[in-house]
């Protein structure tokens, strides 16, 4: 589906027209992820970026097979290592998460268990997937903590997560994750609850696994500064789509669709001029339409016209080949002439 | 393992080695461990620890403690309707109607009550909890059944239940321990279902789900404990409650058939007849039941504070 094939080899994840839609008795169901699609390579990270909301998270939650099942249906197809996920039991979920394929979550102290001492959560995954007994697992442990730089880690084994700071317990959580070198690791927001220095840390961690292992990573952020930093393509959502998907530069350099376009321009650059206001996206999302009424972003946006706001037979705004790697779902893009890229020409746009 | 992985491996074996065996037991200060050094600087959970451990003590003790043999009769001359007497020479707290020394008998009627809490309180605990984890760890229909059976049990009024059992037993030592576990299990049932489910849906829980950990190992690794420490508490509190319920029952004469056995809910009822010739013989047992009762409630009030979360720092 995306535009650019994979990097090399065959894509260990592929994902294609992935909906998840969330019911209720008596209410009408929330369709929070809408026909979602990308692959992943082995050694590439994509981004999924995009505001509170837009279904990342559901999305990565669906590929890992980890929505409850009451309420929730899940369409479409993931397949990792060209196995189907969508529909597939439970045990072979299981074998596949921890082992094949692991998730890193946002908020690191309440990802861990804090009646049990770190080390025994980290074995708990030794023991679980590579048959191992209680001391080589400890000692395997050990070599993990130390792997994604904890200090002292054998001391730290004892430890409760209360007792690390908030880096050392996502270091834990990365470790947890990577005890047995997973082919695909998701990350969702794996920094959001860190302070930046040590975000920068834990996303130099990320990098280098991934190109030491040819881990397959999936960024889920909303932060731009991280795709920035590590993402090699860059899939845009907005209330459950992928509104855009470009390589990292080229979606940093010339943002198509307005919405990319607005979270640029709300980003502080260190290379405007002084006094220069932030221009925020108007609105918030939830004032997002359904996309059966047109674009769902619309409403917020400053190029938005009226074919943006009524459907066109019948179809909801596609999304389509928009120049080598790129798509996008936009009526009325960004236009760049020849101007160079970069904030004058986004100020341009407007 | 690549090389570079067995250079790094040897040189963390060497680190172990070096800082010697891994010191048990160091390095984690455990909920439960930070919890007992909060409670140890609490002069209230120590005023309750107090009362908890004397009361333990003596039950423990009691034929050493007790200056005369519970059952035996003494004064017998001196008692008289209208009379009974009151502290004196060997009988600090003097006699009761049958003249049996009335010190040695609320010694003694630490270990009835004692007994009947702690019995009682286990067998609630174990039932209750057995129930909550089924409803917590299975939900659905498992839940469903579990939760109207514990609310059907619920719905009837704690003594009426107690009565009912324990008539039900017939008259032994054991019927008013299992009256007063069933009034107990809905509470502890419930409890630890409620809890497990807020811990069900916790992060670490889809966390380790997500690293492909078996559902039992969650359930009974993850979940139970960080769902134990309100049902810890529960159990301290009921422990109060039975030894109350306990003398309750004894007081109507659903209690020990053996009439002789000093129990303090069976001195408080016989000592209603005496209550205009002497008061202390219903004030002391009273009194009993009441500091008792109040340590182990004031220790799991603290306990509670100690175990939370929130007040950790």
């Amino acid at each position: 589906m995306s535009a650019a094939g994979p990097l090399s080899g065959a894509p260990v994840l592929e994902v294609e027209e992935l909906a998840v839609t969330f019911s209720r008795k008596g209410e009408a169901p929330v369709r929070a992820v809408d026909g979602v699609s990308f692959d992943v390579a082995p050694g590439e990270t994509i981004g999924l970026v995009g505001e509170s909301g837009c279904g990342k998270s559901v999305t990565s939650l669906a590929v890992m097979g980890l929505l409850p099942k009451r309420g929730v249906s899940v369409t479409g197809s993931v397949r990792f290592n060209g196995q189907e996920l969508v529909g597939a039991g439970d045990s072979m979920l299981r074998r596949l998460r921890g082992a094949d394929m692991a998730m890193v979550f946002q908020d690191p102290l309440s990802s861990l268990n804090p009646t049990v001492p770190i080390g025994t959560q980290v074995t708990e995954v030794l023991l679980e997937h590579r048959e191992m007994d209680r001391k080589e697992a400890s000692r395997e442990a050990v070599v993990l903590l130390d792997k994604v730089g904890i200090p002292d880690p054998v001391r730290r084994l004892k430890e409760y997560p209360h007792q690390l700071s908030g880096g050392m317990r996502q270091r834990a959580l990365i470790a947890m994750s990577l005890a047995c070198s997973p082919r695909l690791l998701i990350a969702d927001e794996p920094t959001t609850a860190l302070d930046v220095t040590i975000q920068a840390q834990i996303l130099e961690l990320l990098k280098e696994l991934v190109v030491d292992t040819g881990t397959a990573l999936v960024m889920i952020t909303h932060d731009l500064g991280v795709v920035a930093g590590l993402c090699d393509r860059v899939h845009v959502m907005y209330a459950g789509k992928i509104i855009e998907s470009a390589e990292r530069h080229e979606l940093f350099a010339r943002p198509r669709q307005p919405y990319t376009g607005g979270l640029l321009a709300s980003v502080p650059r260190l290379d405007a001029s002084r006094g220069t206001p932030l221009r925020p996206i108007r609105g918030s999302a939830r004032d997002a339409i359904p996309w059966t009424q047109g674009c769902a972003f619309a409403p917020r946006c400053d190029n938005a016209q009226d074919d943006c706001l009524t459907e066109v037979s019948g179809e909801i705004v596609p999304l389509e080949y928009d120049g080598p790697g790129r798509e996008l779902r936009c009526r009325h893009p960004l236009e760049y002439p020849q101007a160079p890229p970069g904030a004058t020409a986004l100020g341009a746009a407007r | 393992m690549t090389a570079v992985g067995d250079v790094r491996r040897r040189r963390i074996d060497e680190l172990a080695a070096k800082a010697g065996a891994i010191p048990e037991g160091d390095g984690g200060l455990s909920l439960t461990r930070s919890a007992i050094r909060r409670l140890r600087r609490d002069p209230v959970a120590i005023i309750g620890a107090v009362i908890v451990v004397v009361f333990l003590v003596v039950a423990a003790f009691a034929p050493l403690l007790a200056p005369k043999d519970p059952v035996t009769q003494y004064l017998l001359s001196e008692i008289r309707p209208g009379l009974i007497p009151g502290p004196q020479e060997g009988f600090p707290l003097g006699v009761d109607n049958l003249g049996r020394d009335l010190l040695s008998r609320l010694i003694y009627g630490s270990r009835q009550s004692l007994m009947i809490g702690v019995v009682s309180t286990v067998l609630g605990l174990v039932v209750g909890m057995t129930l909550g984890v089924l409803a917590g760890a299975f939900g659905g229909w498992v839940d469903t059944v579990v939760m109207r059976f514990v609310d059907i049990i619920l719905s009837i009024p704690g003594l009426l239940m107690a009565i009912t059992v324990s008539v039900l037993l017939g008259q032994n030592q054991y019927s008013l321990m299992i009256a007063i576990a069933v009034v107990q299990v809905p509470v502890f049932a419930r409890l630890l279902r409620g809890s497990m489910l807020a811990q069900r849906g916790s992060d670490y829980a889809v966390a380790a789900q997500a690293l492909g950990v078996k559902k039992g190992r969650i359930v009974f690794g993850h979940v139970l404990p960080n769902s134990l420490s309100p049902v810890i508490v529960q159990a301290t509190l009921s422990l109060a409650t039975a030894i109350i319920e306990a003398a309750a029952l004894s007081f109507l004469g659903l209690g020990d058939p053996d009439i002789a056995r000093p129990e303090w809910g069976a001195m408080l009822a016989n000592a209603q007849d005496f209550l205009s010739v002497r008061p202390w013989l219903a004030i002391w047992p009273a009194l009993c039941i009441i500091v008792v009762a109040l340590g182990f409630t004031l220790l799991g009030e603290r306990l509670r504070e100690a175990l939370d979360p929130k007040f950790r720092r």
